[in-house]
């Protein structure tokens, strides 16, 4: 693709006066609106149609988690990290826990690193199709919402089996796991996994062929490899512009490094690449739960650690690959039994900020399409 | 009395009363209805408490939507936010007038019934216009310049493929259009070596985006605008707005079964015999069946009142079917049998595409419109005439 291409739309042309001269329309979208996916409000500037710029008002979904932490000790603030990215709870879940772990110093049993990287990638999949099928909802295809939740049923039942929830699901205890698996996890995983294998045709059946899905998404919010680094995107947003860039690949945990898994990259780092990107990610998902539950070891599931929580005065910083992108978690701890300082670096928030670079020169209806496409979870903004 | 019973304005006026009475009740149920078949597109159940398997539900609706507040927003225009819905439902409602429902029932049969159809479905859109406008809201606005932008266009294909069927049966008036396939022994789509299919598809594109129905239906998008014009309306007139969309359903489907499938004519009109199998035999066992299905529903009802009621309607289906079967009666209803059965069929699809496609964006809708549409519609027209041409001179 020349470069050309993949320069942003040059700004429209401040339109002329007119008699009326009311040219310049701004509207409110949101917190209450159909399509932001929540409580975000976006404040638009219009000419026409035509996106003249875009500015998101987030914090209606503030709860202060990060100072929660304060005040809470390590194991009591593991269940609010699920209420962040509520719709992939298990990758906040494990994001915090390697993090209390690295601070700790301790060693994960290979049993329990495997069942984590079991339920994360199911988590994953679970999260791509819900974003899938409000994705669709917002382009206007009715239909794919309800396909999705039909399978993302199944991921939920995976859970609620293993640890009783469904959505905040808790799932990981600092040091591994608290409950070992039941007895028809690896049968249920692996019928998840070619459920999938098979739903997969059905949406790219419904969508990816169709016209109408095909231009409402080739072309639209494009972002570049260059403006995802300067905007600190990750995830498949980044992955689409082109940039082979996966933590489970560049700096392995949970013992990824031992799964054989590609990275789908796309080209343009418009919305269909978006769209293809995460749908070859549910497949990469599909074979790395596979492998994982074939090789699932026996053994403990949870490391040697204390029933009381109190690491050692010092800092960690882990991040993970949520299904959103880079999902951070930087602890301090000053000795005691809470942390002294939490912060996260929640992927939704900041690839939320190049909204307005990929909306400006678009239209109002590809505008609902960029916020799908980003895939962000209010919870996760605000905290 | 018998000057009253034998005045040429009894049918059309019971006609009259008897649309305007029943209408509203038959949109209810295109509502249900398509409630239904979209759930059953999307592994849902759609309506099942009120009534059983949800048969009362437009009932409930209705009474909700009247019983709620009229809220009129503040800076609105007032008089034309009153009067938008109404000129938009009375505009749909008129054009049912010249709508051929049978060979026996129908308000006016006039020479120009098809160009009064068109009218009143343009003026339709000043409804949704004005609505929009006079709502003082951005959102509103939106959706009515969106409307105004669309309807306009897709108006235009619109036409040309009525331009071709008309061109096709030879006269504007809807009972000869119908008259007209009966003499030819061809539905409208299949005549001209099949080439009037061209058209026939083109009407059913546009019409799906004069009726503002998804993939078009960009004027109340409702993940973009909120839900378009009618964003600020609410209760009663929110309801007109409502019935006024499934009246233009109605209505297109309507021209379009006149048009090109033959209105009220049973398919292959003029096989003799196919007569009994096709107007007797078909809608008889079509309500027997029915009636059966209504009695395994009621079998699976827990409720008494509900039993009764799945019980009653087995016995309506099966007072139907016996209704056809009976010699004197079969001849007057078979006619609005069949074009009602054609209209179904026609609203079934559009309900069909709403389940499955996703929404045009506004230049794209445009786009389709004047650089595919017209000029397709335009060939189709240029095509037509030549294929008629050759074979009837």
């Amino acid at each position: 693709m020349p470069d050309t291409i993949l320069a942003p739309p040059p700004p429209p042309p401040a339109p002329e006066a007119t008699l009326l001269d009311s040219n310049e329309l701004v509207i409110n979208m949101g917190p209450q609106h159909p399509s932001t996916h929540g409580v975000l409000r976006v404040i638009l500037k219009l000419d026409g149609e035509t996106v003249l710029g875009a500015e998101c008002v987030i914090g209606y979904l503030h709860r202060g988690v990060e100072k929660i932490a304060e005040n809470r000790t390590y194991q009591q603030f593991a269940p609010y990290v699920d209420r962040m990215d509520y719709v992939a709870a298990v990758s906040n879940g494990l994001g915090y826990c390697m993090a209390v772990e690295k601070l700790l110093d301790v060693e994960i049993p290979e049993r329990a690193q495997a069942v984590r990287v079991i339920l994360a990638e199911i988590n994953r999949i679970a999260s791509h199709l819900l974003w899938l099928g409000t994705h669709a909802l917002d382009i206007g295809a009715i239909t794919p919402v309800f396909l999705c939740f039909r399978e993302r049923e199944e991921a939920l039942k995976i859970f609620e089996k293993y640890c009783g929830a469904r959505l905040t699901t808790h799932a990981f205890r600092i040091g591994g796991l608290q409950y070992e698996t039941h007895d028809t996890f690896e049968k249920d995983c692996l019928a998840f996994c070619d459920l999938m294998d098979e739903k997969l045709k059905e949406y790219h059946a419904l969508l990816t062929g169709n016209r109408i899905w095909v231009n409402r998404t080739k072309g639209i919010g494009i972002l570049n490899a260059a403006d995802c680094k300067d905007y600190g995107v990750t995830g498949p947003v980044l992955r689409a512009a082109g940039e082979k860039w996966d933590i489970r690949k560049a700096q392995p945990y949970s013992g990824y490094e031992k799964y054989d898994f590609d990275i789908p990259t796309a080209e343009n780092g418009d919305t269909f690449d978006r769209y293809m990107v995460r749908m070859e990610e549910v497949t990469q998902s599909c074979r790395i739960v596979r492998q994982a539950v074939e090789g699932l070891p026996a053994g403990p599931i949870k490391g040697k650690i204390g029933k009381v929580i109190k690491p050692p005065p010092g800092e960690a910083y882990v991040s993970i690959e949520a299904p959103k992108g880079e999902l951070g978690y930087y602890v301090v701890s000053d000795g005691s039994l809470n942390p002294y300082r939490l912060r996260v670096r929640p992927p939704s928030f900041v690839n939320l900020g190049a909204l307005d670079k990929m909306c400006r020169g678009s239209l109002v209806a590809d505008v609902v399409a960029i916020i799908g496409t980003i895939d962000i979870v209010l919870g996760e903004v605000d905290r | 009395m018998e000057e009253l019973l034998s005045s040429p304005y009894l049918p059309p006026l019971v006609a009259t009363l008897l649309i305007i009475a029943l209408f509203p009740l038959v949109a209810g149920y295109m509502v249900l209805a398509e409630r239904k078949v979209l759930a059953d597109l999307q592994v849902r159940l759609g309506p099942m408490r009120v009534g059983p398997y949800g048969a009362l539900q437009p009932l409930a609706d209705a009474l909700k939507l009247m019983l709620k507040e009229d809220i009129i927003p503040s800076g609105a225009d007032k008089w034309v936010f009153w009067m938008a819905p109404v000129l938009s439902t009375f505009t749909a409602l008129s054009a049912f007038a010249v709508l051929p429902l049978s060979d026996k029932f129908y308000v006016a049969d006039v020479n120009i019934g098809i160009l009064f159809i068109l009218a009143m479905s343009s003026i339709g859109a000043l409804g949704l216009i004005l609505g929009g406008w006079s709502s003082n809201s951005k959102y509103s606005l939106m959706g009515s310049l969106r409307a105004a932008a669309q309807m306009v266009s897709y108006e235009v294909p619109l036409g040309f493929a009525t331009v071709t069927g008309i061109m096709c049966a030879g006269t504007l008036s809807m009972q000869g259009i119908i008259q007209a396939q009966y003499e030819r022994g061809v539905w409208g789509a299949f005549d001209n070596y099949l080439l009037m299919l061209i058209p026939t598809v083109l009407f059913i594109i546009a019409g799906t985006a004069e009726t503002n129905r998804a993939p078009f239906d960009l004027p109340e998008a409702e993940s973009e605008i909120v839900a378009g014009f009618h964003t600020e309306y609410s209760g009663f007139r929110f309801a007109l707005y409502f019935l006024a969309e499934y009246a233009a359903i109605f209505v297109i489907s309507g021209i379009c079964v006149t048009l090109f499938f033959g209105g009220w004519l049973r398919p292959f009109p003029n096989v003799g015999f196919l007569e009994t199998p096709l107007n007797v035999g078909l809608p008889v066992v079509l309500f027997a069946a029915i009636a059966l299905a209504c009695i395994k529903g009621a079998t699976r009802q827990i409720i008494t009142g509900f039993k009764l009621g799945m019980f009653g309607l087995a016995g309506a289906a099966l007072l139907l079917a016996a209704l056809f079967a009976v010699p004197v009666i079969n001849p007057l209803i078979v006619g609005l049998f069949w074009f009602l059965a054609k209209v179904a069929v026609l609203v079934y699809m559009f309900i069909w595409y709403r389940g499955t496609f996703p929404r045009f964006r506004y230049d794209q809708l445009m786009d389709v419109g004047w650089k595919w549409l017209i000029p397709m519609s335009l060939g189709g027209l240029i095509v037509n005439s030549i294929a008629q041409m050759l074979a009837r001179s």
